[in-house]
C-alpha cells in the first residue's frame, strides 16, 4: 500500500515510448487504451447519426434529409452505436483493464490474443467506415430479410461483413475473460470473493460465446444469398425470411446483456464505494448475472410477436421474457439496499450509479410491458419501443460505462478530473437524457411509428422537446471528453487509492507497473469488506 | 516477471503471464475447448437452418439427397475418422517424445485430409455437371419442387463448403505443426500446441459424422 | 496435473467402434424403418460423436471444467433448434 509518488516511478504508461510499444504491446493496460481510442471514435460517429436524426424530427415535415438517406441515418447509428460502440466498450476497455488488477493477475491468459482481437476490432470498424464513407446501409441494424438480401441497393455485403469480423473480436475477448477468471486468480481469491465487476463480466463473456457465432453464420448466409443469388431466407425461393428473424435474434437479443451486464457489475462496485458497505445479498447479485445470461437466450421470439411466428411460440417467449426481470429487479432492490443506513459520498461516479438505477428501472419495467403480448402488438414498431432500449442502453450501459470511467479514471491515468465539470456533465447527461427518451414514451403510445422521416404536426411539441434534451445530451457527452484529455496532463496527480474503495486494483499505483503488482497479491476477506477496512485505519 | 529468470521457464514453454506450467496447460486447454464451442455454434446455425428446412421440403430434400453419391460419402467418413486416428496417435507420439513419429503421424494427417478434399471436389464437380449447383444455371427434372431440391444444395454447398473451409485451414496448421515437430519444438514436457491442435482436426471430423447422415442417408429407404 | 496418456490400444479400438458405426449406419440407412430411419441415423450420430469426443479429444480424463464445457456447448445448440422448433412445430395448430 505504499505510496510511491514522483515523476519518475515507473508504470505502464512510461515503461516503454514510441508507437510501436503502443501497437504491438501485450499489456492488458494498453489495450484496454487502445481500446478506449477506437470506441471513443465510433462513439462520436455515431453520436452524430443521432443528431442528424433529431435535427430532422424537430419539424414535421421530411424537409432536411431525403427518406432514403434517413433510412441509412438511422441504421448507421444503430450500427455504429451497438455493434461498434455498446457491445466492446465496457468488455474491452474497462473489462480488459480491470480483470486482471481484480484478480491479482499478471495479465490476461492469452495476451496476444487479446492484442489481436483488438485488431480484428478494428479491421472490422474500417469495413463498416469505408461502407459508411461510400453511402452507407439501409437496412436498419437488424438487417431483415427479404430487404436486405434482395431489394436494398445500399452497402450490406461491406456492413455485414464488418460485423462478422467484430464478431471474432467479441468471441476471442470473451474467451480470454473467462479463461482468465478461471485459471488466473490469485491464491485465496474463490468465486464468492470476487468483485461483482468480474462476475457481471464473466456472465457477458458466456453470451459472447455462446451467441456471436450464430450472428457470425447468419451473416454469412444473408451475404451469401445476396452475393450468389441464391434463397436460402427469399420466400419466392422457398426460403423462410422468418427463420432469419429467429437466427439473428438469438444472438441480438442477448447482445443486449452483452451491453448492460457490464454497466451492472461497474454499478455494484460504485454502490459499495461510495455507500462504504458490503453489498447487500452477494450471492443473490453475483447469480443474478448468470441467470440474466442464461434467461436471456431463451426469450428471443419477443422482437417477433407480429411476424408471423405461431402464436403458441409468442405466448411461451411472452411468458419466459418476464423471467428476466427477476434477476434484474434482483439487482436493483440489493443495490438500493446497500445504500441503506450507508455513509453515502456524492462524487461524480455515484452521481452515475444512481442514475443508472433509475433509468434502468424505467427501462426494465417498460421491458416488462413489452414482453407482454398483448400490449406489444399495440406499441409494436412505435417510439416507445425506441424509448425502452434507449433507457436501458444509454441510460444503463452508456451510464454505467462513464460512471467505471470516471471511477477507474485516477487508476488507469493517474489524474484526477475535476470535480465541477465532472458533477456538472453527469447532471445534464441525466437531465438530457430524460428529456430526450421520455417524450418518446408518449410519442409512442400515442402511436408515432418509428423509422420514419416525417411525422403528423400534433407530434411536433414531444418530438422538440426530444431533439432539445439530445442538444443538452450531446455536450454532456463532449464535457467529460475535453477535461478527460485535460487531466492527462493538467489533472492532480491520483493517489493510489483516491476513493479509499476496497478490491485489489486499488491495492497497486496509479497509474499501476507493467506487472500490476509489485508483490503477487494474496486475498483473505471477503470482496467489499469495508468494516475491515475501517478497523484497519483505526488502528492505523 | 521475477521467475523469469529460472532456466526452466523456456523448457517448459511457460510465458510471463503464467506461474507454473500445470496453470498454462489448464488455460490452454479451456480456450481450446470455448473455441470448439463456439465453433459449435457456429455450425449450430447451419444445423438448425437444415432442420428446418427439411421439416418444410422433406420431399425435396430427400430427392436431393438421392443425388448424392453415397459410396464416395462412405469412403471420405472413412478417410476422415483415420485422419483423426493418425492425429490422435500424433499426439500420443508427442507426448512420449518421440519426434520422427509426431512428425510422420502429422504428416499422414494432412494426406488423408487431402484425399478427403480431392473427393469433396470430385462430388462438386458431379455437382456442376448435372446442374445441381443453386443458382440461374440450377435445374431439376423430377417431380418435386424445383425449390425445394435446389434449397437441399444451398445446404449442402453451404455445410460441406464450410466444412471443406476449415479441413483447409486445418492443413495449413498441420503443416506448421509438422515443421515446428521436426525442429524438436515439442517434447513431453512442451506438447500442449500438439493436443490443442488435435482437438480442432476431431471437431472437424465430429462435423462431417453428424453431415453425412444428414446429406447422404436420411430418406434413402424411402 | 500429470498428463494422461491413452494408449495405442484405445485408439485403435475407437477407430474400429467408429469404422463399424459408418458401415452400420450405411446399411440401416437402407432398411424400412419409417421414421426410425432418421432416429437410427442420430442415434449413431450421436454415439460416434460422442466417442471421439470421450477418447480422441480426451474428455473423459478431463477436468471437470472441460466436461462443462462441451456439455454447455450442446445444451446451448438444443436451446437454439429447441426453441426454434417451438415455433414451427405450432404454426399449423390454429388452421388445423
Amino acid at each position: 500500500m505504499s505510496e510511491r509518488q514522483g515523476p519518475r516511478r515507473q508504470h505502464y504508461l512510461n515503461a516503454t515510448w514510441g508507437l510501436k510499444s503502443w501497437l504491438l504491446t501485450k499489456d492488458h493496460k494498453r489495450i484496454a487504451i487502445l481500446y478506449l481510442l477506437g470506441i471513443t471514435v465510433f462513439f462520436f460517429i455515431g453520436g452524430l447519426f443521432a443528431v442528424l436524426i433529431r435535427l430532422e424530427l424537430a419539424t414535421p415535415a421530411g424537409d432536411m434529409v431525403q427518406p432514403d438517406t434517413y433510412n441509412r441515418l438511422f441504421t448507421m447509428h444503430g450500427v455504429m452505436m451497438i455493434f461498434f460502440f455498446l457491445i466492446p466498450s465496457i468488455p474491452a476497455v474497462l473489462g480488459n483493464f480491470l480483470i486482471p488488477l481484480m484478480i491479482g493477475a499478471k495479465d490476461l491468459a492469452f495476451p496476444k490474443l487479446n492484442l489481436a482481437s483488438w485488431y480484428i476490432y478494428m479491421l472490422g470498424g474500417s469495413f463498416a467506415l469505408w461502407a459508411m464513407f461510400n453511402g452507407g446501409v439501409d437496412t436498419g441494424w437488424t438487417f431483415y430479410t427479404p430487404f436486405s438480401t434482395t431489394f436494398s441497393n445500399s452497402y450490406v455485403i461491406a456492413t455485414a461483413l464488418g460485423i462478422f469480423i467484430l464478431g471474432f473480436s467479441s468471441i476471442l475477448t470473451g474467451l480470454n475473460f473467462v479463461v482468465t477468471i478461471h485459471r488466473m486468480r490469485a491464491p485465496g481469491l474463490t468465486w464468492f470473493r470476487l468483485p461483482l465487476f468480474v462476475w457481471a463480466q464473466y456472465a457477458t463473456s458466456l453470451i459472447q460465446i455462446l451467441g456471436t457465432p450464430v450472428l457470425a453464420v447468419t451473416i454469412l448466409l444473408v451475404a451469401a444469398e445476396r452475393l450468389l443469388h441464391i434463397g436460402i431466407f427469399d420466400p419466392a425461393l422457398g426460403g423462410d425470411p422468418v427463420l432469419f428473424q429467429h437466427l439473428f435474434w438469438f444472438y441480438s437479443h442477448p447482445a443486449v446483456y452483452i451491453m448492460v451486464l457490464p454497466s451492472m457489475g461497474v454499478i455494484s462496485e460504485l454502490i459499495t464505494a461510495f455507500a462504504r458497505k458490503r453489498i447487500f445479498g452477494y450471492q443473490f447479485v453475483a447469480f443474478a448475472s448468470i441467470a440474466i445470461a442464461v434467461l436471456g437466450f431463451l426469450v428471443w421470439g419477443h422482437h417477433m410477436f407480429v411476424s408471423s411466428q405461431s402464436v403458441y411460440a409468442g405466448v411461451v417467449f411472452s411468458f419466459l421474457s418476464m423471467f428476466v426481470a427477476v434477476p434484474s429487479a434482483v439487482k436493483v432492490f440489493n443495490w438500493t439496499a446497500t445504500l441503506y443506513q450507508g455513509s453515502i459520498s456524492w462524487d461524480t461516479p455515484m452521481l452515475y450509479a444512481l442514475g443508472f438505477i433509475g433509468l434502468f428501472t424505467i427501462g426494465g419495467l417498460t421491458g416488462v410491458m413489452l414482453s407482454t403480448l398483448g400490449i406489444d402488438i399495440h406499441v409494436h414498431d412505435t417510439y416507445f419501443v425506441v424509448a425502452h432500449f434507449h433507457y436501458i442502453m444509454v441510460g444503463g450501459a452508456i451510464m454505467g460505462y462513464l460512471g467505471g470511467l470516471h471511477f477507474w479514471w485516477p487508476k488507469i491515468t493517474g489524474r484526477l478530473y475535476p470535480v465541477f465539470w465532472s458533477k456538472l456533465s453527469a447532471l445534464m447527461i441525466f437531465v438530457g437524457f430524460n428529456l430526450t427518451f421520455f417524450p418518446q414514451f408518449l410519442l409512442g403510445y400515442m402511436g408515432m411509428p418509428r423509422r420514419y422521416h416525417a411525422y403528423p404536426e400534433e407530434f411536433q411539441v414531444l418530438n422538440v422537446m426530444s431533439s432539445a434534451g439530445a442538444t443538452i445530451l450531446g455536450v454532456g457527452y463532449l464535457i467529460p471528453m475535453i477535461y478527460f484529455v485535460w487531466s492527462m496532463r493538467y489533472g492532480e496527480r491520483a493517489s493510489s487509492n483516491p476513493w479509499g474503495a476496497v478490491g485489489l486494483e486499488w491495492e497497486t499505483t496509479s497509474p499501476p507497473p507493467s506487472h500490476n503488482f509489485l508483490e503477487p497479491p494474496t486475498v483473505d476477506h471477503e470482496a467489499y469488506d469495508y468494516v475491515r477496512r475501517a478497523q484497519e485505519q483505526r488502528v492505523a | 516477471m521475477i521467475s523469469d529468470a529460472k532456466p526452466d521457464r523456456q523448457t517448459w514453454g511457460l510465458d510471463h503471464q503464467f506461474d507454473s506450467v500445470d496453470q498454462q496447460r489448464e488455460s490452454s486447454f479451456l480456450g481450446m475447448w470455448i473455441f470448439l464451442v463456439t465453433e459449435i455454434m457456429f455450425f449450430g446455425g447451419l444445423f438448425a437452418t437444415y432442420i428446418v428446412y427439411r421439416g418444410q421440403n422433406t420431399d425435396g430434400f430427400v430427392a436431393g439427397s438421392h443425388e448424392l453419391d453415397i459410396t464416395l460419402g462412405a469412403v471420405n467418413t472413412a478417410v476422415l475418422i483415420g485422419s483423426s486416428l493418425t492425429m490422435a496417435l500424433a499426439v500420443w507420439a508427442a507426448q512420449t517424445d518421440r519426434r520422427k513419429a509426431t512428425v510422420w503421424f502429422i504428416l499422414a494427417t494432412i494426406l488423408l485430409g487431402g484425399v478427403f478434399l480431392g473427393v469433396k471436389v470430385v462430388e462438386y464437380g458431379a455437382k456442376f455437371e448435372h446442374h445441381l449447383v443453386p443458382g440461374p444455371e440450377f435445374h431439376w427434372p423430377g417431380p418435386e419442387k424445383t425449390e425445394s431440391v435446389q434449397m437441399f444444395f444451398n445446404l449442402y454447398f453451404l455445410m460441406t463448403g464450410l466444412h471443406a473451409l476449415h479441413m483447409i485451414i486445418g492443413i495449413g496448421i498441420l503443416a506448421v505443426l509438422a515443421w515446428l515437430a521436426w525442429r524438436g519444438v515439442f517434447s513431453a514436457s512442451n506438447h500442449n500446441l500438439v493436443e490443442g491442435v488435435g482437438l480442432y482436426w476431431h471437431f472437424v471430423d465430429i462435423v462431417w459424422i453428424f453431415l453425412f447422415p444428414l446429406l447422404y442417408l436420411l430418406g434413402r429407404s424411402g | 496435473m500429470s498428463v494422461h496418456v491413452t494408449p495405442i490400444r484405445v485408439y485403435l479400438l475407437i477407430f474400429g467402434a467408429l469404422m463399424v458405426g459408418t458401415l452400420l449406419t450405411v446399411w440401416a440407412a437402407f432398411l424400412q424403418l419409417g421414421a426410425f430411419n432418421d432416429i437410427v441415423a442420430m442415434a449413431i450420430a450421436v454415439t460416434k460423436a460422442t466417442l471421439v469426443v470421450l477418447y480422441f479429444m480426451h474428455v473423459r480424463h478431463s477436468t471437470r471444467l472441460t466436461k462443462i464445457t462441451v456439455v454447455a456447448g450442446f445444451l446451448w445448440l438444443a436451446i437454439l433448434v429447441g426453441l426454434l422448433l417451438s415455433d414451427y412445430f405450432t404454426r399449423g395448430f390454429l388452421a388445423g
